[in-house]
Order: C-alpha cells, then structure tokens, then sequence
C-alpha cells in the first residue's frame, strides 16, 4: 500500500471534486451562471497538460545526458498523456465557450495557441513513427521535445498577454482568482488540480509500465 | 577563435557550392516569382490585411521549401566528411548563416515582386523591412534545425512542414502583427515591444538550435 497512497489521493479528491463540483455552492455570476463548474475541469486539466509536458521534457533532457532508453519511454508515455489531457481541456473549454461566448471556437489568441500548440505535439508523435531504429528514435524527438517545449510556452504564456483575448487572465480581462473566485470554490478548485494532475500522473505511470514489458518481451 | 574560423570556412564553401551549382538558387529565385505571380493572377487583393497575409504565406512557403535542403538535401558522405572535419556547432552556425543570407535575399526579391505585381500598401516601409528582415532571420534558423531534425526521418520532405509549421508560427504571428502596424503608418514606438518579442524568439531558438544539434548529427 506504501507505493500507492498517491493514487488513493488522486481518486479521492477527484470523487470529491465531482461532487462537490456539481452539487456544491456557487456564486451566480451573470453570463457564467452554472458554467462555472467548468472551472473544476477546464482549467485543472490544462494544468495537468503543463505539469506532464513539462516533466516530459525533464526527461528528454536526461535522456541527452545518460542515453538511458528508459528515460525515453518515460518522456513519449508523459507527452502522449499530455497530448491527451490536452485534448480533454480542449473539449471542456469548447463546452464553456459554446454556453458563455455563444460559439463553440472563436478567433482568439489563447484559444489558437491552444491548438497550436497541440498541433506541436501530433507532430512530434509522427515524428516518433518516422523513425525506425530505436536509439535514433529516442535521440531526434528528445532533441524535438525539448526544441517545442519554450516555443510552446511563449504560445501560451507570452504571445496571448500581448493582444486583446475574451478568455479571462489576458488582455485586461480578469483571471478567476481575481475576485471572482470566493473561498468556497478554491475549497474545490485546489483539490481538482490535484486530483487531474495525479491522475494524469498515474495513467502515464501505467502506459510506461507497459511500454518497459513490451520492451522486454521484444528483447527475449 | 576556433570557431570562428571554421564557421568562416564552412561559410565559405556553403556559398561557393551554392554558386557552382546555381540551378539551387534560380529555382528558388523563380519559385518567388512564380507564387507571387500566381497569386496575382488568382484574387485581386483590396485590403491590407489580406495583402500582408498573403505576403507572409507565400514567404513562409518559399522558406520552407529554401530551407529544407539545408540538411534533407546533404549527401551521407558529405556529412560523414563535415563529422571528421569540424565541430557540430561550427556546421549549424555556418548553415545558419547562410540561410539568414539567403533568407534575406529571397523576402527582399519577394517583397519588391509583390510591390511590383500587386501594388504596395505599405505606408512605414522601413519599418515594414525590418520587420521581414526579422522574421526571415527567425525562419531561418528554425527552419534549419527542423530541416536536421527531419532528414534523420524517413519521408523527411512530408515531415518537414508538419515539424516546422507549429513551431514557426509564434513568431511569423507577432511579425504580421508588426508589420500590419508597419502597412497602416503607425510611429515606430508602438511597436517596439513586438520587435523584442521577435529578438527574444530568435534568441530561444537560435541557442537551443546551437545547444542541441551536437545530439543530433551524430549517427
């Protein structure tokens, strides 16, 4: 049980998120009304994405320095957990959008680097098909993970505060935290990122499980 | 001062190989030419946006396809050749350069094209060549990493646009944004954030190019 009290946190606080996140108070904002439950989803899954995109590049960077194949199949199995959180906060946000904005997409700077930045990542997934041999495999996409990763983080932090954007935190609009986010949420909203980074966490923990048995049936 | 030196002669051979097989270079020369001419020919451009969109597009096409021969284009031998001969960071920087060059002639052919064919809109035209020096300098240099990245690939001409498209696009969307203010005749001090947006992209990119490349090249 030692091993895996992490994942007992992960799920419990997700449980926890959904209730509470559905059921609990709220403030009731003009516009965002019940929408604003979405903030338990949307936002903590973005963060998820961040952290294991992150922790993905952390370990292309080791790969580099020891050329350990491990460390390869921890980085791919990361990012591709990535690419999926990714797509779930896509999803959630296009859901917001659609109830808040009227539209499902519009021609905004932080919705477009969002994609944009997706886009980075289905390529460095084909990229990774691409190539053949294995070592050579691992050695090009850490060299492109760690390539697409600052050009990724000036899309989504840098390039949006520079224009006028509807979604909250840039362009003079206000972040949630700003006053609109009472006390009462944050007694959620903390738990959620929790609780969607611990469970991106664990399914990238399981798919490079499998990736390092597959490896080793191959080798035998 | 080592590399200094090398990156010279590196420089220097890039530029005499360029020369002497000069079909390179006109093909690259007519390809300007002959999107800008197609693009005459398909829609008559009214409003400024889209004739700087329009701009952008068809530089960003001609320097990926420019570019992508950097290294897709490098015969084995001739790689194994540079591996015995000079260091890795000597051989991106001489091709970075080159390509900068290049770059720089091919938007500078493009835009007087385009001024030419489809009328010119720009109001701040120094301003308007900065911003494309800029940018080529940018495209350049990504360009060039992406192309190592994608001749170590199978397929690498299909992989290079879907490599390079993502990343470049930071970049080439705050230079249209300057070079949108440049078209409408605004001062020089409004847009002086977006030009060190570009330095600092180009700058990220370049070092990054320089750091990673030695893991790269070696097969």
């Amino acid at each position: 049980m030692y091993k895996h009290w992490w994942k007992l946190i992960g799920v419990v606080s997700l449980y926890y998120t959904i209730l509470r996140g559905f059921t609990g108070e709220i403030p009731h904002l003009p516009i965002l009304e019940e929408s604003i439950r979405n903030l338990y989803f949307h936002v903590p899954m973005w963060f998820s994405m961040l952290l294991l995109l992150l922790a993905s590049t952390v370990y292309s960077i080791k790969f580099l320095g020891k050329n350990k194949p491990e460390h390869d199949i921890i980085a791919s199995e990361l990012a591709y957990t990535g690419i999926f959180f990714g797509i779930l906060g896509i999803c959630t946000g296009m859901i917001w959008a659609k109830n808040t904005w009227g539209t499902w997409w519009t021609n905004d700077p932080k919705l477009n680097s969002a994609a944009i930045g997706m886009l980075m990542y289905f390529a460095y997934a084909i990229l990774r098909d691409a190539i053949d041999d294995v070592e050579k495999k691992a050695r090009i996409s850490a060299v492109y993970n760690i390539f697409a990763f600052p050009v990724f983080v000036v899309l989504i932090f840098v390039l949006p505060r520079l224009t006028a954007s509807l979604h909250p935190g840039n362009g003079g609009n206000p972040g949630f935290n700003q006053y609109d986010l009472d006390n009462k949420m944050r007694l959620i909203f903390y738990p959620a990122v929790l609780g969607w980074t611990l469970l991106g966490l664990w399914i990238a923990h399981l798919r490079i499980r499998v990736k390092k048995i597959e490896k080793i049936i191959n080798e035998n | 001062m080592l590399l200094a030196k090398e990156v010279k002669v590196l420089l220097h051979k890039e530029l005499l190989t360029e020369w002497r097989q000069r079909y390179a270079i006109n093909g690259m020369l007519l390809y300007v030419v002959s999107s800008v001419f197609v693009a005459f020919l398909s829609f008559h451009v009214v409003n400024p946006s889209s004739w700087n969109a329009l701009f952008w597009i068809i530089m960003l096409f001609t320097s990926v396809s420019a570019i992508a021969k950097s290294f897709i284009g490098e015969s084995k031998g001739r790689m194994l050749y540079y591996f015995t001969i000079a260091s890795p960071q000597g051989v991106m920087l001489s091709k970075m350069i080159y390509n900068t060059l290049l770059m720089l002639a091919l938007s500078l052919l493009c835009l007087s094209v385009y001024c030419m064919l489809i009328g010119n809109m720009v109001t701040n035209i120094w301003a308007f060549a900065l911003a494309a020096a800029l940018g080529s300098m940018g495209m350049a240099g990504c360009f060039t990493m992406v192309s190592a990245i994608a001749s170590k690939a199978n397929n690498s001409h299909v992989l290079m646009p879907i490599l390079s498209f993502p990343v470049i696009l930071p970049l080439l969307l705050v230079t249209i944004r300057v070079s949108k203010k440049a078209i409408d005749g605004l001062d020089f001090s409004t847009f002086m954030m977006d030009f060190g947006v570009i330095f600092f992209i180009n700058f990220i990119i370049t070092s990054l190019a320089y750091i990673l490349f030695p893991f790269i090249w070696k097969d």
